[in-house]
């Protein structure tokens, strides 16, 4: 595997969207060649080269090429959107749009992420070291299909509208999150360690919801099925099962109504 | 001798009155007297007519102090700032006409700007929800006509649209609704005991920020599944009842205001009333609609709608239109230094933002365009007075229900004074000479 490496030296006036900087746009190019890619600040069409320092080369395909991204990219949205294989290692804080509509390989970011990060996200794994803001793995604004496959994890807490339109993969955050946690879920897994504060799975169609911590504020449309012990991320537990939402739709299986499912640790 | 001028069209509030009667000196140069207008819709005229009026275009000077400059000035100052500019922001546009707005777009184009319009802080969360799960709506017409079941959920019709409930919602005898307001029943949602609340059949007085979880409830009850014993402060049983009030009524209509699209839950309590009329309309005829506040904001979610595609936040930097209100609205670009030059037109950031916001824009390239002197138009560098629409010039604007009327000139403009419409044109007209034909 080829290593890239990406040192901010100019910290762009506006922001930076560096839509670019991925695997798959990396691949088969020298550093001179990365360095030409096209990002932009504002209306204007800039380079990669006048924001980095780019060492390093990479690799013959998208999966053999890692890229490091190091410094502060505070300024810097919209990296790893759509990569599709290899890894990127972002050191410090990304701003909006990390991972977005990602399809495959490994995202790491070891400080935290701004709002719409992994938003329609289809596949890979997604690791936040730190924390993650609003509208985690959400679908874009004004698409049905948020989230539809891989994996985001969050060691630290998350935003508000996080699994916003889920419909596959999970998202699991060791900390606590803000309201609206799987509003209008369809399917997927959404594990919470921490608390909830309220709207937890509300317009909930289909899908799961784990909280380890409390809910202050539960939705109306939740009612208590049984108890059950599941394993959940590698873990054992004694859990409440509640079906939801009951004032949303939900489709028939078998002649059984099929319910979102929202457990809450005993 | 005075003339009188009538149907004029009320350029205050989004209920946009059509009947307005204008009594104008002979000369046609002063309004005498109004009819039929709110006091609120009153006072907009009579400000036109104030003699401390602005007249020519003001120019910041480095201590702080104006100093009139020519309208060609103006033009020149205002086009330079957009072509040196990589993202301004152009904000404002509910009180001002769709000719004006669509020569503003022209300008966005080239200069690689953001739109947005002031739904940013009242009815922008309405228009997330609507592009979520759609809207079934209707005309005012039809529910002076026709409806029997009017909800008012966080929205105070008395004070902020004086006369919507004497010419639509509550009182008027229509085709279906022949006894007025005896053939209505009320419901108002709202935490507060306002004179709305205090006329309402049902107040739901709900614990503040838990209207998504009332939402949810009514819909529950509807579905016929198990309600906790209270909601949001509100007793299961009185849930139930109301639930069955609004089945039962052959028309039905939901009002919303600020006070449910910019509390706890923003779009998604507005996605959620929007769901519950859905739902409604499985037992009887259901509508909602937004209680738009300038009086063409909607106007300017029409126009950007079938220019852009998105009704507020548009973004232009890049050549297309990309719209994510959190990322392209203008508090959170203010906020985050995302724009490098602001231009105000028909709206006051000034007075209705955070002040964070507005301590930026005072830093930033500022023209504000706007007949008064106001919070914005006193920290921008370029103040530009233009003619008051709908008093000293026509143009088309939206009515809440997304109903187009136009509006009327009633007396003409102080001696000199351009209108939006040609201030705009001049400065898109001297911005292609700067861009020398290309971007
Ligand atoms: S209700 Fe609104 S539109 Fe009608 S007169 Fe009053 S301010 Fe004007």
């Amino acid at each position: 595997m080829e290593t890239v490496t990406l040192t901010i030296k100019n910290q762009p006036t506006l922001y930076l969207e560096a839509d670019t900087i991925t695997p798959d746009n990396f691949s088969g190019k020298k550093a001179s060649e990365i360095a030409a890619l096209h990002a932009y600040e504002g209306r204007d069409q800039v380079t990669l080269g006048k924001y980095f320092e780019v060492s390093g080369e990479g690799g013959a395909t998208a999966e053999d090429t890692r890229i490091v991204v190091k410094g502060n990219v505070s300024r810097v949205k919209y990296i790893g959107m759509k990569m599709t294989a290899g890894e990127i290692l972002i050191e410090d804080n990304p701003d909006m749009y990390t991972g977005a509509w990602m399809h495959g390989g490994k995202l790491t970011v070891k400080g935290n992420v701004d709002a719409f990060a992994g938003i329609g996200m289809k596949g890979g794994e997604f690791v936040i070291e730190g924390n993650a803001g609003n509208y985690l793995g959400a679908a874009y604004r004004g698409d049905w299909r948020g989230m539809q496959g891989g994996v985001i994890r969050v060691k630290g807490k998350a935003g508000s509208d996080i699994g916003y339109f889920m419909n596959g993969g999970t998202i699991i955050v060791h900390g606590n999150t803000d309201v609206h946690v799987g509003t209008h879920m369809e399917g997927g897994k959404i594990i919470i360690k921490g608390n909830a504060p309220s709207k937890v799975g509300g317009q909930m169609v289909g899908g799961e919801i784990y909280v380890y911590g409390g809910i202050d504020v539960m939705m109306p449309g939740f009612k208590y099925a049984q108890d059950e012990e599941l394993e959940v991320d590698g873990e054992k537990g004694n859990f409440s099962l509640f079906h939801g939402d009951t004032g949303e739709r939900h489709p028939k299986r078998k002649g059984q109504i099929v319910y979102g499912k929202l457990y809450l640790r005993n | 001798m005075s003339k009188s001028v009538t149907d004029v069209i009320c350029p205050f509030c989004g209920t946009l009155c059509d009947d307005l009667e204008v009594i104008v000196s002979d000369d046609g140069k002063k309004i005498e007297d109004i009819y039929n207008a709110c006091a609120i819709g009153a006072e907009k005229f009579m400000h036109a007519q104030a003699a401390d009026r602005v007249k020519k275009p003001r120019m910041q000077q480095p201590d702080g102090t104006y100093k009139e400059v020519s309208y060609d000035e103006a033009v020149d100052y205002t086009a330079k700032m957009f072509h040196k500019a990589r993202k301004p922001l152009m904000y404002g546009w509910s009180s001002t006409s769709c000719e004006a707005q669509s020569i503003g777009h022209e300008i966005a184009e080239k200069a690689g700007a953001i739109v947005d319009n002031t739904a940013t802080v009242c009815h922008g969360t309405t228009l997330i929800a609507v592009q979520d799960v759609g809207i079934p709506s209707c005309t005012l017409g039809e529910i002076k006509n026709r409806a029997d079941r009017i909800i008012f959920w966080g929205c105070n019709p008395c004070h902020a649209h004086p006369r919507h409930q004497s010419r639509y919602s509550i009182f008027p005898r229509g085709y279906f609704t022949n006894k007025g307001h005896k053939n209505r029943k009320m419901i108002v949602v709202d935490p507060r005991d306002s004179d709305t609340a205090k006329m309402a059949d049902y107040h739901f007085k709900l614990e503040q920020g838990r209207d998504y979880e009332l939402l949810s409830a009514l819909r529950v009850a509807l579905r016929n599944e198990p309600l906790p014993e209270t909601v949001a402060g509100i007793p299961r049983e009185k849930i139930i009842e109301v639930a069955e009030v609004l089945k039962s009524g052959r028309f039905g209509i939901i009002f919303f205001g600020m006070g449910v699209t910019q509390t706890l839950s923003k779009n998604h309590n507005i996605d959620n009333a929007i769901m519950l009329t859905k739902d409604l309309n499985e037992f009887t005829k259901f509508s909602i609609m937004a209680m738009r506040g300038h009086y063409n904001v909607t106007g300017s979610g029409q126009v950007l709608g079938w220019q852009f595609g998105f009704p507020y936040a548009v973004d232009l930097s890049r050549g297309f239109a990309r719209y994510n209100p959190g990322e392209t609205t203008s508090n959170d670009l203010l906020r985050r230094d995302e724009v490098d030059a602001i231009f105000v037109l028909g709206s006051d950031p000034g007075a209705h933002f955070p002040i964070s916001s507005v301590r930026k824009i005072a830093k930033l390239p500022s023209v504000c365009v706007d007949p008064h002197i106001t919070p914005t138009s006193e920290i921008s560098k370029l103040h530009v007075p233009v003619a008051f629409v709908g008093v000293e010039v026509g143009g088309n604007c939206y009515r809440m229900d997304n109903v187009p009327i136009e509006a009327r000139k009633v007396v003409d403009p102080p001696e000199g004074m351009l209108t939006d419409v040609e201030f705009l044109d001049r400065v898109n007209k001297r911005l292609d000479q700067l861009m020398g034909g290309k971007k």
